[in-house]
């Protein structure tokens, strides 16, 4: 059987301006994040012959092809919920389908409440059903309407199973936050968070904090992968995808699996976790850097437990410590919600250029889709 | 307890073959759970196929205690995220079957949002929202 290991490399970033507001579309964003990867890599945007999206996102790839002008895509899909798209993309670049794809991510997160299939509705005047295909009329008809109401019931039943302190978990916050006061794009951290901070602050819908929640984003996002020896020949370094994975559990749900044996357990994103190993060959001791799901703080230390990077219940602890750089950029929580800029961030590590450069960044490990279905990346230089 | 916000409408759950017996059980003040009548295995949400047995004509409502102890909960405290039809502070909890499912509702006027706590014992009680709308919540229960 092959192996996608090292066969394909992301050859290109693109980033529009992340801002807190902007009047422009999704569909806009979408196509000058994409041009940018194209320009970053070094390729014309013509080449580009596989488009993925978002699911959560607006702009589905047809509409991304009239404003770039690309003839014909041999490759077009979505991700799963709550996940990003790059098993996708790795799949179609390792198999030959296309040549050069890209996942694409555009989200006015700051500005709106466009209604997406896990964007939970608040606005409800129009609408008394829930919405059917999530089964989430279980928790609606109780107020539990939310994600941030869904992920916080997995964190209260986490800091009970294993004795979790609020001191404890401020510790998440403290380390990403320092990562993202060092990065100017990090519209939300300007200066790390303090203990006193954090246990002063407000708690929505406890035991979870305003804090502990990624804050939404205006901002398009493409990552451009393409085979690893096409992208030697382009003009960054290729940041080799030495293993891509998806991760799905019996009884998991979008942050509700609260029918699984543990709860707390994340199992989709232990059998993610599982499969991303091995195809790459290593194990969790050897990451050097990792980029987790922060769009709420308390899902990092589950998932670190989750990746194996420390042992159950030890999570908190363990981001505490510091003793793996989590977030480098500032995650989600630093720069807002958007996943994918987590993983310009591991591609920043590879290059060279990230403001917070660990030095031995080696192998580094990209997550998502914390409390669902997961995915996860791992590359290299 | 929880207090609704006159005007706004509650979300109702969205009724389909795979779970009308089981709110209309509710509609009757009866709690049922999803079974499977060859494995015996309980389910929560309903599902129109066994993932055990791959069977559709074997999955069975029958009545279940109701009993159990609360698992995990939340506590809306600020507007910000809470559903704008239900006063703040309100409760959610997760409760934990005797047949082993885990449920999800708000506690019953007998219980302070305050006393809320993993491992209290509760049960099932019901409440008519309106004419067309009965939940279920959870009330104390000795031990």
């Amino acid at each position: 059987m092959t192996s996608i290991k090292d066969m394909t490399a992301i050859a290109g970033i693109g980033l529009t301006e992340y801002s807190k507001g902007t009047e422009r579309t999704e569909w806009s964003l979408a196509s000058e994040a994409i041009k940018l990867a194209a320009d970053d890599a070094g390729i014309k945007v013509k080449d580009i012959d596989g488009l993925v999206k978002d699911i959560d996102d607006g702009w589905d790839c047809s509409y991304v092809q009239k404003t770039l002008g690309i003839d014909n895509l041999l490759y077009s899909s979505e991700s799963h919920w709550g996940t990003s798209s790059m098993l996708n993309v790795v799949t179609a670049v390792a198999s030959g389908t296309a040549n050069n794809v890209v996942y694409y991510r555009s989200r006015k997160g700051a500005t709106t409440t466009r209604r997406s299939p896990s964007d939970y509705r608040v606005a409800k005047e129009t609408l008394d059903d829930s919405i059917s295909i999530l089964r989430i009329d279980f928790y609606e008809p109780y107020g539990l309407a939310t994600p941030q109401g869904c992920a916080a019931m997995l964190q209260q039943r986490y800091m009970h199973e294993y004795g979790i302190t609020p001191e404890q978990m401020a510790g998440v916050i403290i380390g990403i936050s320092e990562y993202g006061a060092k990065n100017p794009l990090a519209l939300y951290t300007d200066k790390p968070v303090t203990m006193d901070e954090y246990l002063n602050s407000e708690m929505t819908v406890a035991p979870l904090r305003d804090i502990d929640c990624a804050p939404g984003v205006d901002a398009g996002i493409a990552i451009l992968v393409t085979r690893t020896e096409m992208a030697k020949d382009l003009q960054q370094t290729p940041a080799v995808i030495m293993s891509a994975a998806q991760g799905a559990a019996i009884e998991g749900e979008f942050l509700t699996g609260y029918n699984q044996e543990k709860m707390t357990d994340f199992p989709e994103t232990m059998n993610m976790a599982e499969e991303l190993y091995r195809v790459a060959g290593i194990t969790a001791k050897d990451i050097n850097v990792a980029q987790l799901d922060d769009r709420f703080a308390p899902l990092v230390p589950m998932q670190a437990e989750a990746l194996g990077l420390c042992g159950k219940g030890e999570g908190a602890a363990f981001c505490g410590a510091k003793s793996l750089p989590i977030n480098t950029a500032g995650g989600s929580i630093g720069e807002g919600f958007m996943d994918s800029n987590r993983i310009v961030e591991a591609v920043r590590q590879v290059r060279g250029t990230s403001t917070s450069q660990i030095d031995n960044a080696e192998i580094i490990l990209y997550a998502a889709g914390a409390g669902g279905p997961a995915d996860g990346l791992i590359i290299r230089k | 307890m929880v207090e609704y916000v006159p005007g706004i409408p509650i979300l109702k759950p969205y009724i389909d073959a795979d779970n009308k017996p089981y709110w209309d059980a509710v509609n009757d003040h009866k709690f049922v759970v999803q079974q499977c009548n060859k494995c015996k295995n309980y389910y929560q949400p309903p599902r129109p196929m066994c993932p055990e047995c791959l069977t559709l004509d074997t999955m069975d409502f029958v009545p279940a205690s109701g009993k159990g102890e609360v698992h995990s909960y939340i506590i809306y405290t600020t507007d910000k995220m809470a559903y704008p039809g239900m006063k703040i502070p309100y409760a959610v909890m997760v409760v934990e079957l005797d047949e082993g499912v885990r449920i999800t509702a708000n506690n019953a006027d007998d219980i302070d949002t305050e006393e809320i706590h993993i491992g209290m014992p509760v049960e099932i009680t019901f409440v008519d929202i309106d004419d067309s709308l009965t939940l279920y919540q959870f009330k104390k229960r000795e031990a």
